[in-house]
């Protein structure tokens, strides 16, 4: 009967073993950079001495217990001092401790090494997504997740990297020591990229500052790591490491980004391109079907923003509500999205009717949010 | 440590002292032991409130993409579950086992100050009423962790957040009032002959927690207070735009978070360190140095909060003192968990429930604590850091370390109380069905932080599922082994026993609260002993 069990367990172990173990990540990984590939050691260095201490502790606990059972007739013995053996378990941990310190402390001071770094990008957190900055090379955007909201909620199949996806990564050439400024624009975030070794908070007000120096080519993903609000999930960090000649010609054609036309574009076209853009900025919050998530994410249907005047919804949308989700968006998108925004948030949802009956304009024009930039700037 | 010379039952005025009778005795008493009931049934209530919205969190979690609720609602759960499991359960718990056991372990009649006792439990369920109205306000409810960060709380706190700032001073003021009894007590009603070093170890822990509560829970009325007057009375403690720093919340809050930790491991400790030798039928190992190594621990407990922060962009010479500072609390630690397995050793061993959680309690706080040591290298903690890795680190303490310590005392000592004596059979089922559950469902989530999955998320990348489905299935089997416990606590109290149970219910057992009738009539001690 005992032969049987211990046979069961082990057959389950081994089933355990072969599905999971192939397929799922158990341990941290050691990653592509000199920084991750260190941390990697001293976590497994940090493993074994735990190991090995757990398996003297427990080896003599599960000794005692089997060994010293009253129902096998073990009678106590007395002692219950001696200042010998405690010195000894003093010091042996002691000694221990300070082996793992000195690695630690010299892994650290290499993470705190930031100079003679070739590239420098500011990375800002925003409630939910990463803004990156290409300092000396002029580049800058937003970076926000590609998973739809229908595969969140089940109506469409999960992609491979669902919730690791977004539409712009951040772009840095290999072998090169590439600076970071890491910061938020609300609340704290962090940037945290398992495979290269960093997670350094985004705190408002203050500018972190660490390095990452990628070996391999390859796209790397992460996530927010601090609890930043309801969609704290929904910010992954995206990292796409090329060739440095791959990057040059990335830096080219991102620089000379023509200029934003403010030609009046085709109701058609506003409401195309106000679909994909509101999925992809609002749809989060306030959702696909417009009714949001309220309390937290007032709905846009039959809202007093998107049913009232019209000037007043786009000055809404450019300054956002200081002190919630609704960000100031005027910084994070050009005239074209923001008019397609406005103009399909003011369509859907039975808003038109409500338009039409008091009279107030259904389409907006890049034009028209130009206008409201330069007055909300007087 | 302690023997009784002698003890006089002095019965003849009984009459005029036994308890009120309804609702009165409740409201009003200034009993210990009646407070020590009310304590730990609050906190019972709590553990399955608390519990409740663990596997509502767990339910969420079982695959990716939206299970039950809204992100928004998910972040209240946890913010809730953290909250009620400290300050509603460990934290009461550990008030009540004081309650209870220091006046009849130190031969006092009662505790020193019985009507701020009183007061002191009843400010709780008002406290806790607040907190829970926060979910039913029309703003969204409270759903910026139990660490409630700035300025997620502060700028971006939801209205309802002032009446959590009210609600923590409330359970504060509560802390402070215990621990403040119990210093008191502890110093003030010794039975004669009780000296320092013939206190049980449960006393001694309770009194160091005492002082750390003293010292801390000020700090966090402050923190809670700056909140308030960032978000109405137009200070900026915590908002750089106005020149104050977002930082400071985090120091001001560990600064109170790390002592906290010991706050609610310390008391464990000392019934740990109280049940062991019973068992084990031998005197606790190296009971000096668990004294001294109980000190030690609760000092470097204030010199190590900024290990919490490591990721906040601290300088390195911060980094090192603190990492530095953690990893010598390893030390007064393994003191402890060396002594004992010395105790246990060549000892005459029986495996009673309350042994069983006190030895689930040995391994798998010693687990928790190498996670912990682990957390306390800087360059390592960058990955670990508010990844699954530190939720199951926390877990394994609290868990299996503060309340499995809770639930062993429970065991030990109900028979005392309630004169009842728990069935063995379900005690075991307990806690068999408890170490398996806690174990699915924190193991896994070692592997899962490590492979990098940030805690605080409702929804997860598909890489994760596999592991947080066992740990979800591992959640509901702890959650299920909880009705076993509650089975015997309402069978043990509102049983009419005609068991005769001995003053010693245990063989092996030693201390003051050994000596009085059992169940412990409602007052003892009103003659002290005499201690040799």
């Amino acid at each position: 009967m005992q032969h049987c069990i211990i046979r069961f367990i082990i057959f389950c172990f081994c089933l355990i073993a072969t599905t999971v173990w192939g397929a799922v990540p158990l341990n941290m990984p050691v990653g592509v950079t000199p920084i991750s590939q260190d941390v990697y050691d001293l976590h497994m260095a940090g493993f074994y001495v735990c190991c090995v201490i757990g398996i003297i502790v427990f080896g003599v606990l599960i000794y005692s217990l089997v060994k010293y059972r009253k129902s096998k007739g073990a009678k106590a013995a007395h002692f219950h001092e001696h200042l010998g053996i405690e010195i000894i378990w003093t010091t042996i941990p002691f000694l221990i401790l300070v082996g793992l310190a000195i690695p630690a402390t010299l892994v650290l001071a290499k993470i705190h090494n930031t100079s003679e770094s070739a590239l420098t990008i500011k990375v800002t957190g925003y409630q939910w997504k990463w803004k990156y900055e290409y300092l000396d090379q002029g580049i800058r955007f937003f970076s926000t997740l590609t998973t739809s909201l229908d595969q969140i909620n089940g109506k469409m199949p999960k992609n491979e990297w669902y919730l690791l996806e977004v539409d712009n990564p951040m772009v840095v050439p290999v072998n090169t020591k590439v600076n970071l400024l890491i910061t938020a624009d609300d609340v704290i975030h962090s940037w945290w990229v398992p495979d290269l070794g960093i997670k350094q908070d985004a705190i408002p007000g203050y500018i972190n500052e660490n390095w990452i120096f990628v070996t391999q080519p390859g796209v790397y993903r992460g996530q927010c790591g601090e609890l930043c609000g309801a969609n704290h999930a929904f910010m992954p960090i995206v990292v796409k490491a090329v060739p440095q000649e791959e990057f040059n010609q990335w830096v080219i054609s991102n620089r000379n980004m023509a200029p934003i036309s403010l030609a009046p574009m085709k109701e058609s076209e506003l409401l195309a391109l106000g679909k994909t853009e509101y999925e992809k900025n609002c749809a989060m919050c306030h959702q696909n079907t417009g009714l949001g998530l309220p309390p937290t994410f007032p709905p846009l249907k039959k809202s007093r923003v998107t049913t009232g005047p019209v000037n007043a919804d786009v000055s809404f949308v450019l300054t956002g509500v200081p002190g919630t989700a609704m960000q100031a968006f005027a910084d994070q998108l050009d005239d074209r999205t923001l008019a397609a925004i406005i103009t399909y948030t003011r369509q859907s949802w039975g808003n038109d009717e409500i338009n039409k009956r008091h009279n107030q304009p259904t389409v907006v024009q890049p034009l028209d949010v130009e206008n409201a930039r330069q007055s909300n700037k007087k | 440590m302690s023997e009784t010379l002698a003890h006089q039952h002095e019965a003849h005025d009984d009459h005029h002292h036994g308890p009120e009778h309804g609702i009165k005795r409740w409201l009003f008493t200034t009993n210990h032991k009646d407070i020590g009931t009310l304590y730990l049934f609050f906190s019972f209530i709590m553990l399955f409130i608390g519990g409740a919205m663990a596997l509502i969190i767990r339910v969420e979690l079982f695959e990716p993409g939206r299970v039950i609720i809204n992100p928004e609602f998910f972040n209240q759960m946890t913010t809730m579950h953290g909250l009620i499991m400290v300050f509603g359960v460990i934290m009461p718990a550990m008030a009540g086992l004081a309650n209870w056991l220091i006046p009849m372990m130190i031969g006092a009649p009662d505790m020193a100050l019985p009507r701020l006792n009183n007061w002191s439990f009843w400010l709780l369920p008002f406290a806790f009423a607040l907190l829970f109205s926060t979910m039913f306000m029309s703003g969204p409810g409270l759903a910026f962790g139990w660490t409630f960060y700035a300025p997620l709380s502060t700028t971006y706190g939801p209205p309802s957040t002032d009446f959590f700032i009210f609600s923590i001073h409330m359970m504060g003021a509560s802390s402070i009032m215990a621990a403040l009894n119990i210093v008191v007590t502890i110093f003030n009603m010794r039975a004669p002959g009780m000296t320092w070093f013939k206190l049980p170890m449960f006393v001694w822990s309770w009194l160091v927690t005492g002082f750390l509560l003293l010292a801390v829970m000020p700090v966090l009325a402050g923190c809670v207070t700056m909140m308030l007057m960032d978000r109405h009375f137009h200070t900026s403690f915590f908002s750089a735009a106005g020149g104050g720093d977002p930082l400071l919340f985090q120091h001001v809050f560990w600064f109170f978070g790390h002592p906290e930790v010991y706050i609610l491991i310390l008391p464990g400790f000392g019934v740990i360190s109280d049940i062991i030798p019973t068992f084990s039928r031998k005197p606790l190992f190296g009971y000096r140095f668990m004294v001294y190594a109980t000190i030690i621990i609760a000092i470097l407990g204030f010199i190590v909060w900024m290990h919490h922060m490591f990721t906040t962009g601290a300088p390195i010479a911060a980094q090192l003192y603190f990492m530095y500072a953690t990893m010598l609390i390893a030390v007064p630690t393994g003191i402890k968990v060396f002594n004992w397995v010395a105790t246990i050793y060549k000892g005459s061993l029986t495996f009673e429930t309350p042994m069983l959680f006190a030895l689930g309690f040995l391994f798998m706080f010693t687990i928790g604590g190498f996670s912990g040591l682990m957390l306390g290298l800087v360059p390592a903690d960058y990955q670990y850091r508010d990844s699954y890795f530190v939720v199951a680190h926390f877990h394994y303490v609290l868990v299996s370390g503060s309340l499995f310590a809770i639930i062993a005392a429970v065991y030990f000592w109900l028979p005392k109380w309630t004169g009842h004596m728990y069935s063995e059979t379900i005690g075991q089922i307990h806690f068999w069905l408890s170490v398996i559950g806690m174990n699915l469902t924190f193991f896994p989530m070692h592997f899962i932080g490590l492979a990098g999955m940030p805690r605080r998320i409702p929804d997860y990348p598909l890489q994760f599922t596999d592991f947080n489905q066992i740990a979800t299935v591992g959640s509901f089997i702890f959650g299920i082994a909880q009705l076993f416990f509650l089975y015997i606590i309402l069978k043990s109290c509102f049983t009419k026993s005609k068991q005769h149970l001995p003053d010693k219910v245990w063989e092996g057992a030693h201390g003051l609260e050994w000596t009085i009738p059992t169940p412990a009539p409602y007052h003892t001690f009103e003659t002290a002993p005499i201690i040799k």
